[in-house]
């Protein structure tokens, strides 16, 4: 608990000058530093790198993302997509041998460090998976479970928050008159939103979203993207996509992946329209991918 | 050529068909035997047979109450002590031991299902009877003997070990399914669980939870086990028709009394009666197993189409 809600006196000087730090990372400091942040970062990825064993995934990516705003990460299937988001609420942790090097700060906490405190930090920094995977148990169950965990206990403190986190992820008309029937019986783009309701329900302040819409059809996307660009006001969120006219319809600032580096990152609209990286351009004109 | 083909196939089905077919007829003039055995009884005692304590063999007086009670409440026992025992183990071997101890383990418990039944009879009459009878026992008779459960003599044989016994009987039952139910589970759920700030200890209560009608089965299995068991729990449990409130004390089940009497049976009205409690427990067992098949059905299916959704 204490490591992350106390930060340290030194962290949020440091915080300061890291950005302009990140924006001249060694491989782009030839280039013409993009344009800065138009709102704080909140988490900011310092020379990551990562390996599953033997296999370096992660090669020194310098990345921060901005508060309130939809950070979007694009690459080729087998970049690190998924990888480098779950360094930011340390799912890796769960796939050893993994090894970390340097530096992921979140909220003036370096959370790759050992000893931080992962529960809290999971419980800030929330994930949807690019399968919905709801429990088996009744819509209003799967809602409730992150507040249940946080020990809430009063039913009518539960309602509200599940009411409320199910209207954030634009669901609750569908499902107001069947929160008791369970959740496995919903659409898949219908389960989806009920699992980003699940991650919002218990307050994050960053919500990671691993490709989720890809198992979707146009329409159930469309919600999907609709929601997210709602709750853009409240929270800061990171999704990965393979689908690039979605990170060009949603998101702010967009980061291009390859090979494990960081190949661009930028506003949206730079990267789209005239990318400073000829690798960027190939990969969205769709040149390879 | 297509023609024979077709014979061929024709003979096939048949074949297997009959087999089929077999199980069934041979199952139903089980029910059948049992039912027209049991008929003497039947007309003579009612439905009295099942509520009384009687059985003289002298007079003709029988009554199943008592074998009913041994091998409910010894099967409830023995289900009391695996279940917790058994379901931590499988939740241990399925998810925070190494896959490869895991997999060790499971297969030794699993050879533990093997073993003929006489073998945990020995066990039990050799060695665990004097053990309840000099330590165990008289500790419980000391030290919560004011419970009516645990007042009287430490006999070491009786209901108490005939429960042990089972216990270790159906333990092997219990962690086998339950692990594979566990193993069965998304793994998808645990990382939900964490990723939304569950502890890991947390996260296994929702695979647990998912996994709660299979090992429910398991559970039913275990207990269709424990209450057709014969052999091992007529040596242990002391073979008396009185019911006694106390766990100590001997009693005697179903199976044990049929086992221990029917060589002894002389009078027709005897051997039926003893033919009335087989069917009895017939009847008990086929809803007890009829049930776990509805659960695990239900299990599987449920986790197939939570699997293809998710
Ligand atoms: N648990 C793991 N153990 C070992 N290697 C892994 C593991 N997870 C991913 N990798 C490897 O890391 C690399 C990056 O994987 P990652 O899943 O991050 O890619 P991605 O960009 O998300 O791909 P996709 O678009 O297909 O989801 C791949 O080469 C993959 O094989
Ligand atoms: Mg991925």
């Amino acid at each position: 608990m204490g490591t992350l809600t106390e930060p340290m006196a030194g962290d949020a000087e440091r915080r300061g000058h890291a950005f302009t730090q990140t924006a001249e990372t060694p491989g782009q400091a030839a280039d013409p530093p993009g344009p800065g942040l138009d709102s704080k970062p909140v988490i900011e990825a310092r020379d990551v790198c990562l390996s599953y064993g033997a296999h370096q995934v992660l090669h020194s990516i310098s990345l921060a993302i901005a508060e309130r705003r939809i950070a979007a990460i694009i690459g080729p299937s087998g970049c690190g997509k998924s990888t480098l988001l779950r360094c930011f609420n340390r799912m890796n942790d769960l796939y050893p041998p993994v090894r970390y090097s340097g530096s992921v700060m979140f909220e003036g906490t370096d959370i790759l460090r050992s000893g931080i405190d992962l529960v809290e930090l999971r419980r800030r920094v929330g994930m949807v998976f690019q399968r919905a995977n709801p429990f088996p148990m009744s819509i209003y169950q799967n809602v409730a479970y992150g507040l249940r965990l946080l020990g809430v206990r009063s039913k009518r403190e539960l309602e509200e928050a599940v009411e409320g986190a199910l209207k954030h992820a634009a669901l609750w008309n569908e499902v107001k008159d069947r929160l008791n029937r369970p959740a496995l019986g919903l659409s898949g783009g219908q389960q989806q939103r009920l699992c980003i309701a699940r991650a919002l329900a218990v307050n994050p302040e960053v919500l990671l979203l691993d490709e989720p819409a890809s198992a979707l059809d146009p329409t159930a996307t469309a919600k999907i993207e609709e929601l997210i660009l709602e709750i853009r006001s409240s929270i800061s969120i990171v999704i990965v996509t393979h689908n690039m006219q979605q990170a060009a319809r949603i998101s702010d600032r967009t980061a291009f992946l390859m090979l494990g580096k960081l190949v661009e990152e930028g506003p949206t609209r730079d990267i789209f329209t005239h990318p400073r990286e000829r690798l960027t351009e190939d990969y969205i004109t769709g040149r390879f991918g | 050529m297509k023609a024979a083909r077709i014979t061929a196939d024709g003979l096939y089905r048949a074949a297997l068909g009959g087999a089929a077919a077999l199980v069934f007829v041979v199952v139903a003039l089980i029910v059948f035997e049992a039912a027209r055995g049991s008929g003497l009884s039947i007309r003579t005692f009612g439905l009295g047979f099942l509520t009384s304590t009687a059985w003289d063999p002298v007079s003709e007086k029988f009554g199943a109450l008592p074998y009913i009670y041994g091998t409910v409440v010894s099967s409830a026992l023995a289900l009391l002590l695996a279940v917790p025992l058994g379901i931590g183990s499988a939740v241990y071997l399925a998810e925070i031991a190494p896959r490869r101890v895991g997999a060790i383990v499971s297969f030794v418990i699993e050879l533990l299902a093997a073993i003929p039944s006489i073998v945990y009879g020995v066990w039990g009459f050799f060695v665990l009877a004097p053990w309840l009878r000099t330590a165990i026992e008289p500790w419980l008779i000391a030290h919560v003997g004011f419970v009516p459960l645990f007042r009287g003599y430490p006999f070491g044989i009786g209901m108490l070990n005939a429960a042990i016994v089972l216990s270790i009987m159906v333990v092997p039952t219990i962690v086998s399914i339950s692990r594979e139910v566990l193993l069965s589970t998304p793994r998808s759920l645990r990382e939900a669980a964490l990723a939304l700030g569950a502890t890991p200890a947390e996260a296994i209560g929702v695979a647990l939870d998912a996994a709660r009608p299979g090992i429910l089965g398991a559970v039913i299995l275990a207990l269709g086990r424990a209450l057709g068991e014969t052999m091992a729990v007529t040596m242990v449990i002391g073979n008396t028709n009185r019911i006694s409130a106390s766990l100590l004390d001997p009693a005697a089940t179903m199976a044990s009394i049929i086992a221990n009497e029917f060589t002894e049976a002389t009078t027709p009205l005897y051997i039926s009666s003893l033919i009335e409690i087989a069917l009895v427990l017939f009847a008990i067992t086929i809803v007890v197993n009829g049930a776990a098949r509805v659960l695990v059905y239900w299990a599987t299916g449920g986790r197939r189409s939570a699997a293809a959704l998710a």
